[in-house]
């Protein structure tokens, strides 16, 4: 009896267990533009890394004699002046935009966390880091990006190949230009966090200073940097699509959204759908990364979350 | 604050030569060479004679500082003599910042670029504003409405649409399929009389208006967000409680207190709507500032990328500055000395 009434009980503070990933998951859930915008995204991604596979036509094939046609069977979004199927450049087109965003993101979020982190740390760095942020951030990034581009591609693409050697340029200049508002927001959180009593008790154990950071100040901050992570994939592929757009990014020949659309300009009087499709899913993958950062905020937030 | 005015202008100095060193030193970097486009049978020795004749002769910090000199000592004197007649020094044997492609002075080419840039960012700037605050502001006093809704997802849609696609797909609607403006935009044209005026505003209606939303769009959710702050605030509370109308408690009370770091936010936001331009010009073939750049780096012309790079470099410092000063200005709670 008494084990039985032991056991239940069990089971109800079982029942009851909510941990931090299951509220922030259950708050998230109400965001329904967030919702639609993990669907989205998760779609796309689909899309560009299996379709493909079902798509089998060649994205770099030329056929002159099926050029300019509109939507059908064998090209479901049409072909372009010299016959490159459409609906293979965009999926291909869409691997190499969403690599870009995804790892440019990355870079700027590593960086951005460790220059935060070490800001807020470390006393003496503190000054001389913010200053660094505060050069960053003077500095008329999209002229720079694109002067950088002009300087570095043909060094690099001779290094590393012509595929290779844009990728890597765009996806550190993009990385490299855009961590500072993640290095003041974690520089911020980690000055307040670091104050703390548990933080002070870890210290007087004789922590290690990493141990510190890693376990105890790091998770702490997570949401923030989670937020700009996201914030930060929408806008290294605006930006991407920008450099493209303005003929300093990707090659033709190695097209992402950005370089089809700008391309497709030329041609707007013939097949206005060449400018439609890339536009429409650079806006709907910005969209629905913004939507899906909007609720990670909202989720994150323990204020709102009780609500 | 005149005091801190002048510190903080004092403080931008070194942050410019800084800055003005880290771009002309990643411009100098530049691996290619300005003689490498003319004919092989150009022979070396005229070659290294055009060189010497664009400067390239001597080591790079001699180089910078003349450089320096020149942006910050020379042009400004040019200007001030040129605008007012009033001559400082040797106004005859001052060098100035020479292109290379067209061997004409950098600042002349600015000079011709900047009225274009400057109406179409500065009417889209101006529309973006009186769009965004009559948003912000009834979305945030009905918030959760159905318009309030749709306000929201529109700026979302509107932030998150590059320009770039906008343009190009209002170009498609409106000149191509509709054929009510003209796609590319005549810089030549002069307005004499009421039919050039009438085409001189059809033009600019693509490109402002694409820029307008784009601006109004990111401002309707701050204005919303800064109202929504201060609805709940006592300050709210009392005025009401006075028996001050409604329209009176949003607009003196609530509207004055909100504008504040709105009014920031826009200052900061003046040099990346020039960065912004840059693609808009691209789009609509404007030949503006963002043009001159675009050409003058696929055209490795060094001088007047770095010079059009530093000028938007010191608009962000000069706005920033600016921002902060209008801030302690209309916020009595933030005093700087």
């Amino acid at each position: 009896m008494n084990a039985r009434a032991a056991s239940m009980d069990f089971a109800v503070i079982e029942t009851e267990h909510r941990s931090l990933w299951t509220d922030v998951w259950r708050q998230f859930r109400k965001h329904k533009g967030a919702l639609v915008g993990v669907f989205v995204f998760a779609f796309i991604t689909i899309a560009v890394s299996v379709g493909p596979l079902i798509h089998g036509v060649d994205p770099h094939a030329i056929d002159f004699k099926a050029r300019n046609l509109g939507p059908h069977w064998a090209h479901p979004l049409g072909t372009d002046n010299i016959g490159h199927d459409t609906l293979a450049q965009m999926l291909a087109g869409g691997q190499v935009s969403l690599a870009v965003g995804l790892s440019a993101a990355l870079i700027a979020l590593f960086l951005g966390t460790l220059i935060g982190v070490l800001a807020g740390f470390v006393k003496s760095l503190d000054g001389p880091l913010m200053r660094l942020t505060d050069v960053f951030l003077s500095l008329p990034l999209l002229p720079l990006l694109l002067v950088s581009i002009m300087l570095f591609r043909d060094p690099l693409r001779s290094i590393f190949g012509p595929e290779k050697g844009i990728f890597l340029l765009i996806v550190s200049l993009i990385g490299v230009t855009s961590w500072m508002h993640t290095a003041r927001i974690v520089r911020g959180d980690v000055l307040s966090i670091k104050e703390r009593e548990f933080v002070i008790a870890a210290h007087s154990i004789g922590t290690r200073r990493h141990r510190i950071v890693f376990r105890h100040i790091l998770p702490n901050i997570l949401s923030p940097i989670m937020v700009s992570a996201t914030l930060g994939i929408a806008n290294a592929i605006i930006t991407e699509s920008a450099l493209s757009f303005l003929g300093l990014g990707f090659p033709p020949d190695f097209p992402t959204w950005g370089r089809l659309l700008f391309d497709g300009t030329n041609f707007i009087q013939i097949t206005p759908s060449r400018v439609i499709w890339p536009g429409v899913f650079i806006a709907l993958t910005v969209l629905s990364v913004n939507y899906i950062g909007d609720g990670l905020r909202d989720a994150l937030d323990p204020r709102l979350r009780g609500r | 604050m005149i005091q801190y005015i002048i510190r903080r202008l004092l403080a931008a100095i070194p942050t410019l030569l800084v800055i003005s060193f880290v771009i002309f030193a990643l411009l100098d970097l530049a691996p290619g060479d300005p003689t490498g486009s003319l004919p092989m049978t150009v022979p070396p020795e005229v070659r290294e004679k055009i060189r010497l004749s664009l400067g390239l002769g001597e080591a790079m910090h001699i180089r910078y500082y003349k450089w320096v000199v020149q942006f910050f000592i020379n042009e400004p004197l040019n200007i001030l003599q040129h605008s007012f007649g009033i001559t400082i020094g040797d106004a005859e044997n001052r060098t100035r910042i020479l292109s290379w492609a067209t061997r004409s002075p950098v600042i002349d080419l600015i000079v011709e670029r900047t009225p274009q840039t400057l109406w179409v960012v500065g009417l889209s700037f101006l529309f973006g504003i009186l769009m965004a605050i009559p948003i912000g502001i009834v979305q945030a006093y009905r918030q959760y409405s159905l318009f309030d809704q749709i306000g929201t997802f529109v700026a979302m849609v509107g932030f998150s649409v590059p320009t770039f696609f906008t343009g190009v797909v209002a170009i498609i609607l409106f000149s191509v399929q509709l054929k009510w403006f003209p796609m590319i935009y005549d810089t030549t044209l002069e307005i004499t009389s009421w039919n050039n005026f009438v085409l001189q505003v059809k033009q600019m209606i693509m490109p402002v208006t694409v820029l307008a939303f784009y601006q109004a769009a990111q401002l309707s959710r701050f204005m919303r967000a800064s109202i929504l702050d201060n609805l709940n605030l006592d300050y709210v509370r009392t005025a009401r409680s006075k028996g001050r109308s409604e329209n009176a408690v949003l607009i003196i009370h609530v509207l004055r207190n909100s504008l504040i770091p709105v009014v920031t936010l826009i200052a900061l936001g003046i040099p990346t709507i020039f960065g912004g331009a840059i693609i808009t010009e691209q789009i609509f073939r404007v030949n503006g500032l963002g043009q001159l750049l675009i050409i003058a780096i696929e055209g490795a012309d060094i001088p007047t990328v770095q010079t059009l790079t530093f000028l938007f470099a010191i608009l962000i410092v000069l706005f920033n500055l600016i921002a902060d000063v209008l801030y302690g200005m209309l916020d009595p709670r933030i005093r700087y000395d």
